[in-house]
């Protein structure tokens, strides 16, 4: 009971005003497409063309995710056994790149290395083998998935094993352990309750993929579900076919949420924190040799589409795009867009801690109260379940009676982005503001703190730093994003992505190129920002 | 006597200090361990398993010199303090990974395994996870494994540290047992002067990466002459 009444009464308001504005959000989007022509829906649900699409999408995330996972294991087990390699630090650094890249730039930099004209197949080439890889369809897009899958599987298995004790490794050299018996009776058991989770997380992240098929797929061959009811809104205009498709997307992601919930969590608490134990086991010649390779084959492959991005980008004029009026333009649109998103992130985040807060603080919180604090933690994690494209669609119904989709445009945009960014700013934000309160409610509670006294004096100096790390993450999140926008995308919106995607569509790949680097770099600069507050805040 | 433990004129380098370590300790005696924290007794104790190599000297256990042998060539058997046992395997399974590190196991070391247990005091919990036992239960079930290995020399860092007082006790009571069963080696850190008068045959000092004193227990406890060892025993 370390709240006053008042306090508690204000963070139960605002829990509920947020909870009621995302769920109404939600909800009219979901609501419009049930109620679309629901005959003309429900007839077309289970048509050959949305039953092919939804095995394609199936299929290339199985095996994607069986790619991404089975290939990073004996990656972040060379990493775990070799904690003197050259450079593992930033080997290990390098692997949180492309989670912080935006999807768009990370699928030029392949498309320059794996294109038709690029490294590789220029290679193999020279090599006298005229079969070359493809870039476009299913081998496209696994091959995407795992540049940027495969780093994010490695980080999470390469965490599990560094949880382990230190003496695990000590004595496995003590008792004479060869690789497989460390692997059959120390790694394996480390890793295995964590590919489930991982596996889950993958299969999700690639079933609800859109960028990427968007760019590399397409076609009737290689369409996932997103990027058909994209389709369907934009180039076919059949709403019915697009209501249809995004009432499957919600089923395949509620039952992959559900599959997720009840696998246990992996999380990368203690990868790259530079914990590393030292490891007598697999001093071998033929083991050394063989992580090496595992390393070096996976550190160029993530290494080879970024040096092409940042090639392909420093031969665009860069001075000249960056003082085009198009640039300029698409930049202050992007900009705004992706500051009210953040801010609104922001705004949402604390609303939603305040009401779970309050109803910790109750003695006795009635099971109202409790189911209330759940929901709010449920709701923020809503736009997993209802993808981007499919809230653009339900909204894209709402608003087209109205007349000019294109005037709300920028305002759907920055609440869908607000709604993708809330889970991960949420994970930042709560648990910093929770130690916070442990720290300091008794106290202030006794000297009477309380209000703005207590935000200036005691609240902003210490969650300053949090809350700037979380504003980046939501921007650089939005900055990159062109999921949202894809829908809304016209000659009166236009993001840098969405910029950089039509100049791709119109052939102009030089400009493509120059703009995407620029984008890419602020986004990585913004996730940085933001990726190295968050460990400032956990641990400290 | 002195084919127990060899440490010759080593020289080692770990960041920004410097170790020296030169001594013979017998075979078949228990020696202690102590001094203060960082001085430089886990090293001591991870140059003898084969953690560490030094980078000058000779390091010789059982008469054997071992200076470039890797850690499961050396003659020696660890107790740590804690994570003794994979936590994700039974009791069975950790102690017979002591006999077999691919536990491909006859039916002789079966038997030799549940004879081990017997012998600690955990007859009949062949098949319980370490998260089921006590701290206590979980060192006894490392020194069974100790037990199979059959090693002439037995290291142990600071075992008994996270067990409360009553339990140290009774652990040395069953060390001092299989000590004298199989007239092992037993080198042991220890932080408690109590625990070295009880088990030890003979201390050593450590302070600042150097061997300040190595005698008997009786003659090391009533030494009055060494500040940071008076400090240690009046502890």
């Amino acid at each position: 009971m370390l709240l006053t009444r008042g306090e508690r009464r204000r963070g139960v308001a605002w829990g509920l005003t947020s909870f009621a504005s995302i769920a109404l959000f939600v909800a009219i989007a979901v609501v419009a497409l049930l109620s679309w022509d629901a005959d003309g829906a429900q007839s077309r649900v289970f048509t050959a063309y949305t039953w092919r699409i939804l095995r394609f999408t199936l299929w290339q995330a199985m095996l994607s995710t069986l790619l991404s996972v089975g290939l990073a294991l004996p990656v972040a087990l060379a990493l775990a056994r070799r904690p003197d390699f050259p450079c593992r630090t930033w080997i290990v650094r390098l692997l949180a790149l492309p989670m912080g890249l935006p999807v768009l730039i990370g699928a030029l930099g392949l498309i320059g290395i794996w294109g038709r004209q690029g490294l590789i197949n220029g290679l193999l080439l020279t090599l006298g083998l005229d079969q070359p890889i493809s870039i476009y369809g299913l081998s496209g897009i696994l091959l995407a998935h795992m540049f940027f899958n495969l780093p994010l599987a490695t980080r999470l298995l390469l965490a599990a094993l560094e949880r382990q004790p230190a003496e695990y490794w000590l004595l496995s050299a003590s008792l004479g352990m060869k690789p497989l018996s460390v692997f059959r009776f120390v790694e394996w058991p480390a890793v295995k309750n964590v590919i489930p989770g991982i596996g889950a997380l993958v299969f999700m992240l690639c079933a609800t993929s859109f960028t990427l098929v968007l760019l590399l797929g397409g076609g009737p061959a290689a369409t996932t579900l997103e990027v058909a009811i994209y389709q369907s809104l934009r180039f076919d205009f059949d709403p019915p076919r697009a209501v249809a498709l995004a009432l499957l997307q919600i089923v395949i992601t509620g039952v992959i949420l559900l599959a997720m919930a009840l696998l246990p969590a992996p999380d990368d608490q203690g990868a790259a924190s530079g914990r590393t134990s030292r490891r007598f086991d697999g001093q071998a010649l033929s083991v050394r040799l063989w992580d090496s390779f595992a390393i070096l084959a996976a550190t160029v492959f993530l290494i080879m589409p970024l040096a092409s991005i940042l090639a392909a980008g420093l031969r665009a004029n860069l001075w000249n795009l960056a003082s085009s009026a198009a640039f300029l333009a698409a930049a202050w649109t992007s900009f705004s867009i992706a500051l009210s998103a953040g801010l609104l992130t922001i705004v949402t985040s604390l609303a939603m801690i305040a009401g779970r807060e309050a109803v910790a603080d109750m003695k006795k919180p009635a099971a109202s109260a409790r189911g209330f604090a759940a929901m709010l933690a449920g709701t923020s994690s809503l736009v997993l379940l209802v993808p981007p494209v499919v809230l653009g669609t339900g909204w894209f119904l709402v608003l087209q009676p109205l007349g000019d989709v294109g005037r709300f445009a920028p305002l759907l945009v920055a609440v869908i982005n607000m709604l993708m960014a809330l889970p991960f700013v949420m994970r930042v934000l709560e648990p910093a503001i929770e130690t916070h309160r442990q720290r300091t409610a008794r106290l202030s509670a006794s000297l009477g703190l309380s209000g703005p006294s207590r935000l200036w004096h005691i609240d902003l100096p210490v969650l300053l730093k949090p809350l700037a790390t979380a504003l980046s993450f939501a921007m650089a999140l939005s900055l990159g994003d062109l999921g949202a926008v894809a829908l809304f995308g016209s000659n009166d919106l236009v993001t840098l992505p969405w910029l950089v995607y039509s100049r791709l569509s119109s052939y102009r790949t030089n400009d493509a190129d120059g703009l995407a680097l620029m984008l890419g770099i602020i986004c990585l600069l913004l996730t940085i920002l933001g990726t190295t507050g968050r460990r400032g805040a956990e641990n400290g | 006597m002195a084919d127990g433990i060899k440490l010759e004129n080593v020289e080692l380098r770990l960041g920004t200090t410097d170790f020296r370590f030169d001594c013979a300790l017998p075979s078949g005696a228990v020696t202690a361990i102590t001094g203060p924290s960082g001085s430089g007794k886990s090293t001591f104790l991870n140059i003898i398993a084969g953690f560490e190599v030094p980078d000058m000297g000779r390091v010789f256990v059982a008469g054997e010199d071992v200076t470039e042998k890797h850690p499961s060539e050396r003659p020696v058997s660890l107790v740590f303090q804690d994570h003794n046992l994979f936590a994700h395997l039974d009791l069975f399974t950790n102690v017979g990974l002591g006999i077999s590190p691919s536990l491909t196991l006859s039916p002789e070391h079966r038997k030799a395994i549940s004879q081990a247990l017997e012998r600690v005091g955990l007859g009949g919990y062949e098949k319980r996870l370490p998260g089921t036992l006590s701290g206590g239960e979980r060192q006894r079930a490392a020194f069974a494994r100790a037990l199979v290995r059959n090693k002439p020399v037995l290291l142990m860092d600071e075992p008994f540290a996270a067990l409360d007082p009553g339990l140290r006790i009774s652990m040395a009571g069953l060390l001092l047992d299989l000590h004298r069963e199989t007239g092992n080696t037993v080198l042991i850190v220890t932080h408690d002067p109590k625990e070295l008068n009880r088990l030890a045959d003979r201390a050593l000092f450590i302070e600042q990466g150097q061997i300040m004193l190595e005698a008997p227990a009786e003659e090391f406890l009533g030494r009055r002459d060494i500040p940071s060892l008076l400090e240690f025993l009046s502890s």
